[in-house]
C-alpha cells in the first residue's frame, strides 16, 4: 500500500479515453434518432415512405443506441477508470481492453446496418439477431473478466463499492442476455425464441426490467459511489447504507420484472409478487439516493460554482423520482391506468434522461479532465449543457406524463349512456400536441450533447497541442 | 492496529470485500433467486399453457360456472378429438390453434416492421378493454407465440381480436396508406408490402423450425408432412401484403369463451 504511494501507478488509460470519447459521440447520435422518432409520431409524413427510416424499425435502433451505445460506452469507460483507480493498479490486460474496445463498437456499428433493415428478434430491449446476440456474449464476457480479474490483483485490501455494482451487473446482464437470446435459428437473421406466450412474456420482462435494474441502475450506480466523492472531495456518507443498498438491490431487483405484466395472461401471483417487492425497492432505492446526496453535506456551496457537481447530484433527484414513479405504477390499480400509455414513456424517460444520463454527464466531464490532465475548454459551457440537460429532460416528461395520464383516462370514460366516450382514433389526436411537446423537449436535450461533443472536443485539442508545446520545450 | 484492518461493518461483509471471489459467487446467488422463484414455477403450474406439443398439458384447468373442468380440448385446438382435423377445416371457436402457413409469414414481416411497438396483442379484464376489444386474452391464445406480442404500449389499439373485425379489403387499403382510411392516423405507411414477395422457402423453414421448439411446440399432427407439402402451393405467388392480412384476420377467434366463466383462474 504504501510502497504503490511511493512509485505511482501507471494506469492503462488510453482505452479508457476511446471509450469516453465515443459515449459522448453516441450520445449526440442516440438521442438525435431519439427525437427523429418522436417527431415521426407527432408529424407522420415524416417516414418519408421509406421502410428503412419507418418508426417500427428506428424506435429499436434509438433504444439500442442509447442503452448499449452511449450506455455500454459509459459504463466501460467508469469501470476501467474506477476499477484501475481504486484498486491501484492496471488493467489485468490492456490488450483484452482493447478487444471489448473494437467488439463493442463492431456491434453497434451493426446494429445501425441491421435495425432499419428490418433485422429484428422481436423482442424489446433485446432486438438484435442471433449472431450480434452471441458477439455480445463473447465482448460482454471479455469486459466482465477484465473487470472482474483486475478488481483481484488490486493492491488495496478491499474492494471498492463502485467495483461490487459493477460486478453485480458483470454477473446479472450475462445470466439475462443468455437465457432471454435463447432462439432457434431460420437463417443468419432471423431465429425464433425457443420461449412462448406466458413464459417467453415473464422472461423477456425479467431481461426488460433487470437490464434496467443492473445496467442502466446498478452499472450507473457504481458511477455514483466514484464519482460524486471524487468530484465533491467528501466521503461517501454512510459506507454502511451503501452495504444495505448493494445487498438490497441485488436481490430484490431481480424480482421486478413481472410488475410489467399486471393484468396479463401472466398468473396473478407472479405480478403481485413483482409489485409487493417492486414497493419495497422504495427503500433501498432511496437509501442510495441520500447516501448520493448527503455525500454533499457540508459542501453544498459547491453546487454554486462545480457545474460537474451539478450534473451528479441532480442525477441523484431523478433517480430518486423514477424510483419512486416506478413502484408506484406497479401498484395494480395504477397499472392499470399507466400500462400501454405514455406514462410509461415518461418514466423510462425520467430514469434514462435525468438520472441516467445526467450522471453520465457528470462522469465524463470529470474524466475528460483528469484523463486528459486539463481544465475543460469552457467550464460555461459545461453550465449551459446542464440547464439545456434539463430543461430538455423535464420538457420531455411533463409531455409524457401529461398525455399518458391522458390517454388512461381517455380509454376508460363512459358516457351517460354507459357507452365509450372516446374512439381510440379520439385518443391518438389528443396526443398531437404532447408528441410535439416531447420532440422539442427531446431536441433540447439532444442539443445539450452536441454542446458536450463541441466543449470536449475542444478540450482535448488543446490538451494535445499544450502536450506537443511541452515536448518541444523538453527536446530543447 | 492500522485502518485497514479495521472492520466498518460486519466480519462477513469485511470478508466478503476482501475477497473477490466470495463476492463474485455470493452476488451471482443473490441476483439469482428472483427469476427463480418467478420464472421457473410458469413452466409447470396450471394454466400457464405449457404444453407437451401433444395434446397433453401441465395441468392446465378452467372451470365453467358449475365448477366442473372445462376440457383443454375446448380451449385449444385437438386434432385427435375435434370433429375438424386439419388446419383447413379447422373452423372459429375449435379452440387454439397454430398459424396457417400464410399467416406465419405474415407474422414475420408483422414482427420485422416492428408492430408490436405500438400494437398490444393483450386484452385485460377491464370493462372498456371488453367493450373496446372483446373478451380478455388468456394463456393459451398465445402459446404458438415463438417470441410473444403482448406488447407494452398502444400508440394505436390492442389487435388481440383484430381478425373478423374489418374486411381483407379494408385492411389493404389501411396497412397501404392509413390516413386514407382513418386521417389522424400515425401509423407509417406500408405500401411496400404490396410488391413484395413471400419468401417461400424461409416461410417453410419457419414452420419446421417451429415444430422443433423445446417449449410449446406445434404438434406434427398439425404440421402434418402434407399440411407442409402443400403450404408451397399456398404461399406461391403471394405478396407479404396478402400475408400480414391473413396473420391480422387470424387473431383472436380461435376460442369460444363463454359469459361469466373465469378464464384466468
Amino acid at each position: 500500500m504504501e510502497a504503490t504511494q511511493a512509485t505511482p501507478v501507471k494506469y492503462d488509460m488510453d482505452v479508457v479515453r476511446w471509450f469516453t470519447i465515443m459515449a459522448v459521440v453516441y450520445a449526440v447520435v442516440g438521442t438525435l434518432v431519439g427525437v427523429y422518432v418522436a417527431a415521426e409520431l407527432a408529424w407522420p409524413f415524416l417516414n418519408f415512405d421509406l421502410a428503412e427510416l419507418s418508426f417500427g424499425r428506428l424506435r429499436p435502433l434509438h433504444t439500442n443506441a442509447v442503452i448499449f451505445a452511449f450506455g455500454g460506452c459509459v459504463l466501460m469507460a467508469t469501470g476501467f477508470y474506477m476499477v484501475q483507480r481504486t484498486g491501484q493498479t492496471k488493467l489485468w490486460s490492456n490488450a483484452m481492453a482493447w478487444f471489448t474496445f473494437w467488439g463493442w463498437n463492431l456491434i453497434i456499428v451493426l446494429a445501425v446496418i441491421t435495425l432499419p433493415l428490418g433485422l429484428t428478434s422481436g423482442k424489446e430491449y433485446a432486438e438484435l439477431v442471433w449472431p450480434i446476440d452471441i458477439l455480445i456474449a463473447v465482448v460482454w464476457l471479455s469486459f466482465g473478466l477484465n473487470h472482474i480479474m483486475t478488481t483481484a490483483i488490486r493492491k488495496t485490501s478491499h474492494i471498492y463499492v463502485s467495483n461490487w455494482f459493477t460486478m453485480g451487473m458483470i454477473v446479472m446482464i450475462t445470466y439475462l442476455h443468455v437465457v432471454n437470446s435463447m432462439a432457434i435459428p431460420v437463417s443468419m437473421t432471423e431465429a425464433f425464441s425457443i420461449y412462448s406466450g406466458v413464459q417467453d412474456a415473464m422472461i423477456q420482462w425479467w431481461w426488460g426490467h433487470n437490464a434496467v435494474g443492473f445496467y442502466l441502475t446498478g452499472g450507473f450506480l457504481g458511477i455514483m459511489y466514484y464519482f460524486i466523492p471524487k468530484q465533491s472531495g467528501r466521503p461517501v456518507f454512510s459506507y454502511r447504507l451503501s452495504v444495505l443498498h448493494f445487498w438490497t438491490l441485488s436481490f430484490g431487483y431481480v424480482w421486478l420484472g413481472a410488475h410489467h405484466l399486471q393484468y396479463t395472461a401472466l398468473p396473478d401471483w407472479t405480478g403481485s409478487l413483482g409489485a409487493a417487492i417492486s414497493l419495497a425497492m422504495i427503500i433501498p432505492s432511496w437509501g442510495g439516493a441520500m447516501n448520493g446526496m448527503m455525500t454533499l453535506s457540508g459542501a453544498w456551496d459547491k453546487l454554486r460554482t462545480d457545474y460537474i457537481l451539478r450534473f451528479l447530484v441532480t442525477a441523484m433527484a431523478f433517480y430518486a423520482m423514477s424510483t419512486f414513479d416506478g413502484p408506484v405504477m406497479s401498484i395494480k390499480s395504477v397499472n392499470a391506468l399507466s400500462h400501454y400509455t405514455d406514462w410509461t414513456v415518461g418514466h423510462v424517460h425520467a430514469g434514462a434522461l435525468g438520472w441516467m444520463a445526467m450522471i453520465s454527464f457528470g462522469a465524463i466531464y470529470h474524466m475528460v479532465k483528469k484523463l486528459w490532465n486539463t481544465e475543460m475548454y469552457s467550464e460555461r459551457l459545461v453550465n449551459v449543457h446542464f440547464w439545456v440537460s434539463l430543461i430538455g429532460a423535464v420538457t420531455y416528461i411533463v409531455a409524457m406524463w401529461v398525455s399518458g395520464i391522458m390517454q388512461g383516462l381517455m380509454w376508460r370514460d363512459y358516457d351517460e349512456f354507459g357507452s365509450l366516450t372516446y374512439t381510440f382514433i379520439e385518443s391518438v389526436s389528443a396526443m398531437h400536441p404532447y408528441y410535439v411537446m416531447r420532440t422539442v423537449g427531446g431536441a433540447i436535450f439532444n442539443l445539450g450533447t452536441w454542446i458536450m461533443l463541441f466543449n470536449v472536443v475542444m478540450t482535448v485539442r488543446q490538451a494535445s497541442a499544450v502536450r506537443s508545446v511541452n515536448a518541444v520545450a523538453a527536446k530543447a | 492496529m492500522s485502518d485497514h484492518d479495521k472492520i466498518y461493518s460486519t466480519k462477513f461483509q469485511d470478508k466478503i470485500e476482501r475477497n473477490t471471489l466470495l463476492m463474485f459467487v455470493l452476488t451471482a446467488i443473490a441476483v439469482s433467486v428472483g427469476g427463480i422463484v418467478e420464472i421457473v414455477p410458469l413452466f409447470y403450474l396450471p394454466n400457464t399453457a405449457m404444453s407437451g406439443g401433444d395434446g397433453t398439458f401441465n395441468g392446465t384447468s378452467h372451470k365453467d360456472l358449475q365448477g366442473n373442468a372445462i376440457h383443454m380440448d375446448k380451449i385449444v385446438w385437438n386434432p385427435a378429438t375435434s370433429a375438424h382435423k386439419t388446419l383447413d377445416e379447422w373452423q372459429p371457436g375449435d379452440g387454439v390453434r397454430p398459424y396457417k402457413a400464410l399467416e406465419l409469414a405474415g407474422r414475420s414481416v408483422y414482427i420485422r416492421e416492428g408492430c408490436f411497438l405500438c400494437h398490444s396483442q393483450m386484452i385485460r379484464p377491464f370493462r372498456d378493454e371488453k367493450d373496446r376489444y372483446g373478451h380478455y386474452s388468456i394463456a393459451e391464445e398465445s402459446m404458438y407465440d415463438h417470441t410473444y406480442q403482448w406488447g407494452s404500449k398502444r400508440t394505436g389499439p390492442d389487435i388481440a381480436r383484430v381478425g373478423g373485425k374489418y374486411s381483407d379489403e379494408w385492411h389493404r387499403k389501411h396497412l397501404k396508406y392509413p390516413r386514407d382510411v382513418v386521417p389522424e392516423s400515425v401509423m407509417p405507411n406500408y405500401f411496400f408490402l404490396d410488391n413484395a414477395a413471400v419468401n417461400v422457402d424461409k416461410a417453410i423453414h419457419t414452420m419446421n423450425v417451429m415444430t422443433k421448439m423445446p417449449f410449446n411446440p406445434v404438434p406434427r399432427t398439425i404440421y402434418t408432412d402434407a399440411y407442409l407439402d402443400g403450404a408451397k402451393a399456398e404461399l406461391e405467388n403471394k405478396t407479404e401484403m396478402d400475408a400480414v392480412i391473413a396473420y391480422l384476420q387470424s387473431l383472436g377467434n380461435h376460442v369460444k369463451f363463454e359469459e361469466g366463466v373465469n378464464y384466468r383462474d
